[in-house]
């Protein structure tokens, strides 16, 4: 996904020479190709976040369209305070962008685990939050903020992420993607788990008969109200998922949607507990311990309430 | 440009104390104390040195003007007043309910105000931003930042202070508001500073150091930035809080409470104006 992110990059400067991209010393052996393009445009600010952000609102409200790129919880949490007073307050169209959301950095122990950042980012006004599910995802989000006249923040898995879309889907801010179809029970996706969620729903329909339908829930702020509706009351059932806390994320912005319905629908969030693991392991490990996904589908499938 | 009249900065900073003198007792306002110290390092910046037009509050090519220290909102917005940014009867609804004049640092609806504050640490790097861009682009803009000594406790100041000499931003200056007081005490009793010049020095800035109440002084230095070409410049104002007002001078609780009736009616009056 960073490779998809700092190619279209290096498209939009070429074509906007008011695009700048900071780095907060990280990106070693991917954003040299816009560096070496764009040197006027790029700024290595080293290891200081605060100071990362602050450069960036000064530099956009100067009239530059900067994106920020970092890992991990470096350029959120470290310097939230900076975004949101800096970035925020002052309206200012900087792009914050973060490689390796959720476990992507699995072995590297829990600092570098991206796992609040998405509900602590999509309560900052006007802020708009993606997590694209793909390569395909990340450059058209890339371009998708471009035209923003307020903040974003796109959160991006790491590298060689599977291609989920064969062909580019339509992509609009605040739509979600519809990938796969089925009457029983939707699973809502966010982030570069989608690769995840759609072998799940090949599973289930292959070992269960439980057909799925399979939503890329890419922005989840704005949130597809109207995607999340159709879902509960078209397939009765929703399961929100995403490498993140399952507070404040998707499963919580969903769940916001849905309890505003004056009909029940049967719902489930797979997300990261709420607690501290001190073991760590790869993605896919890390993954594990949240459960497993076939299973609580089935559970959730199982119950009568409906 | 919109006529601008006052006749020098001494007359300038003593319109910016009456203010917020005024304002800090309306709005029942901390930080009085505050405004006071830094009343003389702004009428000089926007009686003479600040390339503005309150007629083009947004020109590109303008100095841009950063009060990092936010807590001293009612004087900045008091010389923007008296500069022409907006009428000088807006004042009085400083800190009102409905009002766009909150007691820190607001942008939205407020012409001249560059960027919005507060917090403090924020405001250098910001200003290293905009200097930035003023320097790839080639542009006449200089930045002019605001810090107050307490503000020196924040990483993020040094760290902006690390980048902006980095990158050799000469039409970057940065004035330490130096009043010796913060929140909680005297700086030597709460986070010592010195030797602050140099640290600033050794961070790779050209530094001058005066005291901040002498108007010939600080004028002289501002008008010769940079005080190195191809460094970042600042001024350590040596400052006192409550300034201009005899009762206030250098009194931590200054920082904290308004002036009732009588006190307002007592310090205007050692201004040379009435209530």
């Amino acid at each position: 996904m960073r490779t998809a992110f700092v190619q279209t990059l290096c498209e939009l400067a070429a074509a906007d020479e008011r695009v700048w991209l900071l780095t907060g010393d990280l990106g070693f052996s991917v954003l040299e190709i816009f560096r070496d393009r764009f040197p006027q445009r790029f700024v290595n600010v080293g290891v200081a976040e605060q100071n990362l952000i602050g450069v960036a609102a000064g530099l956009a409200s100067s009239g530059k369209l900067v994106f920020v790129y970092s890992i991990a919880n470096f350029p959120t949490l470290r310097c939230l305070e900076q975004i949101r007073n800096d970035v925020c307050y002052n309206e200012l169209p900087v792009k914050i962008v973060a490689v390796g959301g959720g476990f992507a950095y699995g072995p590297q122990g829990y600092t570098h685990h991206g796992l609040e950042d998405l509900a602590i980012l999509r309560t900052l006004p006007n802020m708009t939050v993606l997590a694209p599910g793909d390569p395909v995802e990340a450059e058209l989000a890339t371009r998708a903020v471009m035209p923003l006249s307020g903040p974003c923040y796109l959160r991006l898995g790491k590298a060689r992420e599977p291609v989920v879309h064969a062909v580019r889907p339509p992509f609009t801010i605040g739509r979600a993607i519809l990938l796969r179809d089925g009457p029983d029970v939707t699973l809502i996706s966010t982030g570069a788990v989608l690769g995840y969620v759609l072998r799940t729903a090949e599973t289930l329909a292959e070992q269960y008969g439980i057909n799925a339908r399979v939503l890329s829930m890419h922005t989840l702020k704005p949130l597809d109200e109207e995607a999340v509706q159709r879902a509960a009351t078209e397939t009765g059932a929703v399961v929100t998922v995403e490498e993140h806390s399952v507070i404040g994320g998707l499963g919580s912005a969903v769940a916001d949607v849905l309890a505003a319905r004056a009909t029940s629908v049967r719902f489930a969030k797979y997300g990261v507990p709420d607690r501290l693991w001190h073991q760590t392991g790869s993605p896919e490990y890390l993954r594990g311990l949240c459960g497993d996904l076939v299973a609580v589908v089935r559970e959730l499938l199982a119950k009568n309430d409906r | 440009m919109i006529a601008y009249s006052i006749p020098s900065s001494t007359e300038l900073a003593r319109r910016i104390r009456c203010h917020a003198l005024r304002m800090a007792h309306h709005a029942r306002a901390s930080h009085i104390g505050s405004c006071l110290s830094c009343a003389d390092v702004l009428a000089v910046l926007y009686h003479e040195v600040l390339r503005v037009d309150p007629g083009r509050p947004d020109w590109p090519d303008r100095d841009r003007f950063i009060l990092s220290k936010g807590h001293a909102a009612a004087a900045l917005y008091a010389v923007l007043a008296e500069r022409g940014f907006f009428p000088v009867s807006r004042l009085s609804t400083f800190g009102d309910d409905g009002t766009q004049l909150a007691t820190h640092v607001a942008r939205h609806g407020v012409p001249g105000v560059d960027f919005a504050t507060g917090s403090l640490g924020h405001g250098l790097s910001v200003g290293a931003g905009m200097a930035l861009a003023g320097q790839r682009d080639g542009r006449p803009t200089r930045v002019f930042v605001l810090l107050s000594d307490g503000e020196c406790d924040e990483g993020s100041t040094w760290e902006a202070a690390l980048f902006a000499a980095h990158h050799g931003l000469d039409n970057l200056v940065a004035i330490v508001d130096y009043n010796k007081i913060q929140s909680f005490g005297r700086v030597s009793e709460v986070l010592g500073l010195e030797p602050l010049a140099d640290k600033w020095q050794s961070f790779g800035w050209a530094v001058r150091e005066l005291d901040g109440h002498e108007h010939t002084h600080i004028s002289g230095a501002l008008r010769a930035v940079p005080f190195t070409p191809g460094r970042p410049s600042v001024l350590v104002a040596h400052t006192i809080k409550g300034k201009g007002v005899s009762f206030m001078e250098d009194q931590l609780l200054w920082h904290y409470r308004s002036p009732d009736d009588a006190q307002l009616a007592a310090a205007l009056s050692e201004l040379g104006e009435s209530t």
